[in-house]
């Protein structure tokens, strides 16, 4: 991507919008590197939040009342403003989950009443545990088998062996836009694409994405997209699944129980509209306007500026880091967002993290969720730094120099 | 020594640092020192598995006290389970049964203990307490 900072991009402006930023931790000043976990809260979020709690707390799509009336009116408008920013043709093809995690799981959970023994999942290499874990989970109950597109030493997708695995045995991909470990954008028009000729639907994972790019559903014409708004400087426990109607209609309902259904069938009707079908009980009524919240803030910077602005500072990482002697970085594909994945050599990722946050650097260390990718690099772990587009070249120069703080102590 | 005694002692020592960086280097430094654990019992069934960083751990009985040795893949978790070492080990399993790790807070690593942390110091020191009680019940 080119690097050309928009005009309009204010850095000093920005970080005044995030009061957290202007914390101290251990004594120094919060240094904040770990958004790939979750990202900080803006106060045009805050105050969001806080209006909900002081002025309309209400349940939503049954009262007659006032609250109730302004509080679903918030909440449908959320919905509108996640459908827009997605670019979804229904606003009912946004159900509102608590996060990535319980969206995955929704689909999981109703591809479990389409797969017979025989029939093939594809998931890649670079999943998180939480896009395993439900796959195999459906493997077990319904015969199918899951198959893993490998990557290769940058980690990227080996897509030559894609191709070489899908066939009219496969019902479903499922790969995430963005390596939450290593960073790597993967060719997901491409994955979609060659998986709709062989007739299977594809769910890919935005949680790392969302926060970095401006999907677009329907140009992708992915099935199903998920993503979570505490990634998007939005609250944690909530997220959305974005599925095509047809596919909306076509899976089971969630929770309430399919089985329960089939008992009680005058009740069938009360799950039968979307997206309320999947949408069982009270949800995270403020966090989802909150979420709403933290769309339009994004937008009020511009995608463009926010991939722009972090490209630098990847750019500039990376190459201050480099110059640290025995520094390695794991996820080296040209075609990656701001998330820089390394370890010292002979040094534990967890002993560099901690000396890290005694100088109030905040990055995360371990395997990310994702042990198959370190199993592949033969490693215990990363120390992972992620950047967002309040971070500046000034807090990547305190992670050089707390790294080699920790290099010295350590060796 | 008893295990209060030991913990006092560690006390005292870490008391004459005036930082942070001054007491984790003597925790790196212990933890690069000791030859902690025969590699012989660095077993899958010695491992206790954190997220962050792994612990073996293996017990001995010797003169109806328990003999700890131990070893980590990360150099300051290795440090603290020296000292852990150094304060539950040659000890009788009824006192390791009753023994509290308070004196971690004491010397300011109280957040290494965290779940959080995910280290393996909290299953650790649950695995040296277990040990313990079934020595004690060997004892009986």
């Amino acid at each position: 991507m080119k690097v050309n900072s928009s005009n309009n991009f204010n850095i000093d402006k920005i970080r005044k919008d995030f009061p957290i930023l202007s914390r101290k931790v251990n004594g120094k000043p919060l240094v904040y590197l770990d958004n790939g976990a979750t990202s900080q809260t803006p106060t045009q979020v805050i105050d969001v939040i806080v209006d909900y709690y002081s002025n309309y707390n209400a349940n939503i799509h049954r009262g007659v009342h006032t609250l109730s009336q302004e509080a679903t009116d918030k909440y449908e408008e959320a919905r509108h403003k996640i459908q827009k920013h997605f670019n979804a043709k229904h606003a009912h093809e946004i159900i509102m989950t608590s996060g990535t995690t319980e969206s995955i799981n929704l689909v999981a959970h109703g591809f479990g009443s389409l797969l017979t023994k025989g029939d093939e999942i594809i998931v890649s290499a670079l999943e998180h545990h939480s896009n395993i874990v439900p796959w195999q989970m459906l493997c077990e109950k319904t015969g199918a088998t899951l198959i893993v597109i490998p990557m290769n030493d940058a980690g990227e997708l080996v897509m030559g062996e894609y191709n070489n695995l899908l066939s009219e045995n496969t019902k479903l991909v499922f790969v995430n836009h963005i390596s939450n470990a290593l960073g790597t954008i993967n060719p997901i028009e491409e994955i979609i694409e060659k998986a709709h000729q062989v007739g299977a639907a594809v769910l890919v994972d935005g949680a790392q994405a969302c926060p970095h790019v401006k999907p677009d559903v329907q140009a992708l014409d992915v099935d199903f997209y998920v993503a979570s708004a505490h990634k998007m400087c939005g609250p944690t426990g909530v997220g959305m699944l974005y599925g095509k109607e047809a596919w909306l209609n076509k899976l089971p309902p969630y929770q309430g129980g399919g089985e329960m259904i089939a008992d009680v069938t005058f009740e069938k009707t009360t799950y039968a509209d979307l997206p309320h079908k999947f949408e069982a009980g009270t949800p995270n009524i403020c966090g989802g306007i909150a979420f709403g919240a933290a769309i339009d803030y994004l937008n009020g910077i511009g995608f463009e500026s926010i991939a722009a602005y972090e490209h630098e500072l990847l750019e500039y990482a990376t190459k201050k880091l480099l110059e640290i002697e025995g520094l390695k970085i794991y996820g080296t594909s040209k075609n990656k967002t701001s998330v820089i994945s390394f370890n010292l050599e002979g040094i534990h990722p967890y002993d560099v993290g901690t000396i890290l946050d005694k100088l109030g650097i905040a990055v995360r260390t371990g395997h990310h969720c994702a042990q198959p990718i370190m199993a592949y690099f033969k490693i215990p772990g990363t120390i992972r730094a992620s950047f967002a587009f309040y971070n500046t070249k000034e807090e990547v120069d305190v992670l050089v120099e707390g790294v080699k703080k920790a290099k010295m102590m350590l060796t | 020594m008893n295990i209060q005694e030991i913990q006092n002692e560690i006390i005292d020592e870490f008391a004459m640092f005036d930082d942070w960086e001054e007491r984790y280097q003597y925790m790196i430094d212990l933890g690069k020192t000791l030859p902690l654990i025969d590699q012989k019992y660095k077993t899958d069934d010695n491992l206790i598995k954190g997220c962050q960083s792994k612990v073996w751990v293996h017990a001995d009985l010797t003169n109806n006290n328990i003999v700890f040795t131990a070893d980590s893949d990360a150099i300051i978790t290795k440090g603290i389970i020296a000292i852990l070492i150094r304060v539950f080990s040659n000890q009788h399993p009824k006192d390791i049964m009753n023994a509290n790790t308070d004196f971690i807070d004491d010397i300011g690593l109280k957040e290494h203990l965290s779940p959080t942390r995910a280290n393996g110091l909290v299953s650790m020191i649950k695995q040296l307490k277990m040990y313990a009680i079934a020595y004690q019940t060997q004892l009986n």
